[in-house]
């Protein structure tokens, strides 16, 4: 029998704790897909955030780093400057990136550093329950929003796409989704681009993800992709936000 | 080599440099300075990294990255950069990495000045970070040992894989002194097997601090413990000064034992047995010099440029057995011999 659908090499075969409806399953996998196709899988270093991809370095098969809250880009930004031939990755959650993280990213992203973050946007705090983000979208209930975002009292959701996007060392910004399968495939394209611009040494790749939080949104899994849509995209548009074309 | 005048920062930086030191990510904040200025000038020199981070939060948490990619590496800074240091030291004493971080400590708490202190041996040898950790401490006296123990630190950071703080003082990062370079003697080193490089030809290595299970993680705090115990057995240094027939010792480490030792001195010549103590290691705090005292010591005196820490590890080795008292100034003042002389009398009783 011919086998047409494997398990990439760059995952393990460890069962992952996200919740049902979560894709970060998906996104997990769209990464290792693109290590394998440019099979760098033997190079690769990943840095796991805190947050619900806090055990990433359990899920992918290639050598890994766990950071601490925010500080992904830096301990990845070590690891880089002291193997410059290694692929090395972060992936970080929405609070851990746009909060306290902000200025790690920030900076990563200004001096060109050789890396490629993908960062997974669903406008909640996942892993501690569901509380407001910076991600949060005006009027989003939360935990820590009961009476939905008030932006007269907390301001307003930090797109941070388009705020990288402004800085010359961030070669390639881009920002997809994951709520149907030809976002999916078009997400996939984004991550090994992304991955692409950092083996060609071309300076900061940054891939923001869209992602659903059933659990804590409080829906279904079906309910969030079509929530996902109806509300994030408005706010948070896709597209290619910097290319290596225009960096030039 | 031929001895050289350096200034103390800069002369670590050149230690470093010796001792195999290739990547070095900092911040700036006084007094400290003139080591990340002058690792910018040399690293490049030597195919090396220098890297300004945004904040010494950034700088701590490079640190961690490289460790765990196995570069030799350090970072320097002042004590309210220290303080955020914390977190990422206690995340690189958790995943068990070894690095040199330099404490040229300020005046505090918060803001404090930029004069001289030693008001951060509590948070340097108790923890400052969250968790079960403790950093190995070693408190120089002057230009030439902070180049030696500088040197030595990378070694001993790579044997233990463990964080070494090299804890001085503005006086030490700023004064010049001649100095020579001589390579300490290497210890056996195992290979960096567990760095993260690229899983070629071999299974994920994981650098880590996690541990969800309460069980992995108690299991994990003993074994740490376990290695602080031998480190504490192993790695022990001081200097004992006209101890030998001394009725009042004085303890004191850093820049405060240069002054102590003119005290010393000065009240052997006024007939007075006085001598000195000098913890080299603060953490391990060298509890077989006690040991090695003779009877004749009456009282213990701690002089230190805080409002009394290091005194509380005086007392706690001493254990009851003898009185200790303390001397200090804060603030970035330094104490003088005369004062210290003064206090030394009064402890061993009016009659003198």
């Amino acid at each position: 029998m011919k086998k047409v659908f494997d398990r990439p090499q760059a995952m393990t075969e460890k069962q992952m704790h996200y919740c049902p409806g979560c894709t970060h399953g998906i996104i997990h996998r769209l990464l290792a897909e693109a290590i394998d196709e440019l099979n760098v899988r033997e190079k690769t270093i990943g840095v796991a955030p805190v947050g619900c991809a806090v055990l990433a370095y359990e899920y992918f098969n290639c050598d890994m780093q766990q950071a601490a809250h925010g500080r992904a880009p830096a301990v990845a930004t070590g690891i880089k400057r002291t193997n410059p031939d290694n692929v090395v990755f972060t992936y970080q959650g929405d609070g851990d990136l746009a909060s306290i993280g902000c200025a790690e990213i920030v900076h990563a992203a200004a001096r060109g550093e050789k890396i490629s973050t993908i960062f997974v946007n669903n406008a909640i705090y996942g892993m501690t329950g569901g509380q407001m983000a910076p991600t949060t979208l005006v009027g989003q209930t939360t935990t820590t929003s009961p009476y939905g975002r008030d932006s007269s009292h907390v301001g307003y959701p930090i797109q941070v796409s388009e705020m990288l996007a402004t800085l010359q060392g961030a070669v390639y910004v881009a920002r997809v989704s994951v709520h149907d399968v030809p976002h999916i495939l078009k997400a996939k394209k984004a991550i090994k681009k992304a991955l692409e611009i950092q083996i060609k040494g071309l300076g900061f790749s940054i891939v923001e993800v869209l992602s659903t939080c059933p659990t804590n949104w409080g829906k279904t899994p079906l309910d969030s992709l079509e929530w996902l849509q109806q509300n994030m995209l408005e706010y948070y548009p896709l597209g290619e936000y910097r290319t290596p074309e225009e960096g030039k | 080599m031929a001895k050289q005048l350096m200034k103390g920062n800069e002369a670590i930086g050149e230690a470093a440099i010796t001792a195999g030191c290739r990547h070095f990510f900092g911040y700036p904040i006084t007094p400290q300075n003139e080591l990340p200025q002058y690792m910018s000038r040399r690293m490049p020199q030597v195919d090396g990294v220098f890297l300004q981070a945004e904040s010494e939060v950034s700088a701590i948490n490079m640190v961690y990255g490289a460790a765990g990619a196995g570069a030799r590496v350090m970072t320097s800074s002042s004590s309210p950069g220290i303080s955020l240091k914390q977190e990422g030291i206690s995340y690189i004493a958790g995943a068990e990495l070894p690095c040199v971080i330099v404490n040229i400590i300020r005046g505090g708490p918060g803001l404090g000045g930029i004069q001289p202190a030693q008001s951060d041996y509590l948070q340097a040898t108790k923890g400052g970070g969250h968790g079960d950790y403790r950093l190995i401490v070693f408190g120089p006296a002057s230009v030439q040992e902070m180049v030696d123990m500088t040197m030595e630190a990378f070694d001993i950071a790579d044997y233990y894989r463990a964080p070494v703080l090299i804890l001085g003082d503005g006086v030490l990062g700023q004064m010049m002194e001649p100095v020579e370079f001589n390579k300490p003697k290497s210890r056996e080193l195992k290979p960096k097997d567990w760095a993260t490089t690229g899983a070629a030809g071999r299974g994920p290595n994981i650098i880590n601090s996690l541990a969800m299970q309460p069980e992995k993680l108690e299991e994990h705090n003993w074994r740490l413990q376990e290695k602080y115990k031998q480190i504490k057995e192993n790695e022990q240094r001081f200097e004992l000064y006209n101890c030998d027939d001394a009725e009042l010792v004085l303890v004191a480490y850093g820049t405060t034992s240069r002054i102590v030792k003119s005290a010393v001195n000065q009240l052997r010549e006024h007939g007075i047995k006085a001598g000195l103590l000098r913890p080299i290691s603060l953490w391990p705090f060298p509890e077989k010099a006690f040991a090695q005292l003779p009877d004749s010591v009456k009282a213990f005196l701690a002089v230190e440029m805080s409002a009394g820490q290091m005194v509380e590890d005086v007392r706690l080795t001493v254990n009851g057995a003898r009185p200790v008292e303390f001397f200090g100034r804060t603030g970035g003042m330094i104490p003088s011999p005369t004062e210290i002389i003064e206090k030394a009398k009064a402890v061993l009783g009016g009659d003198r």
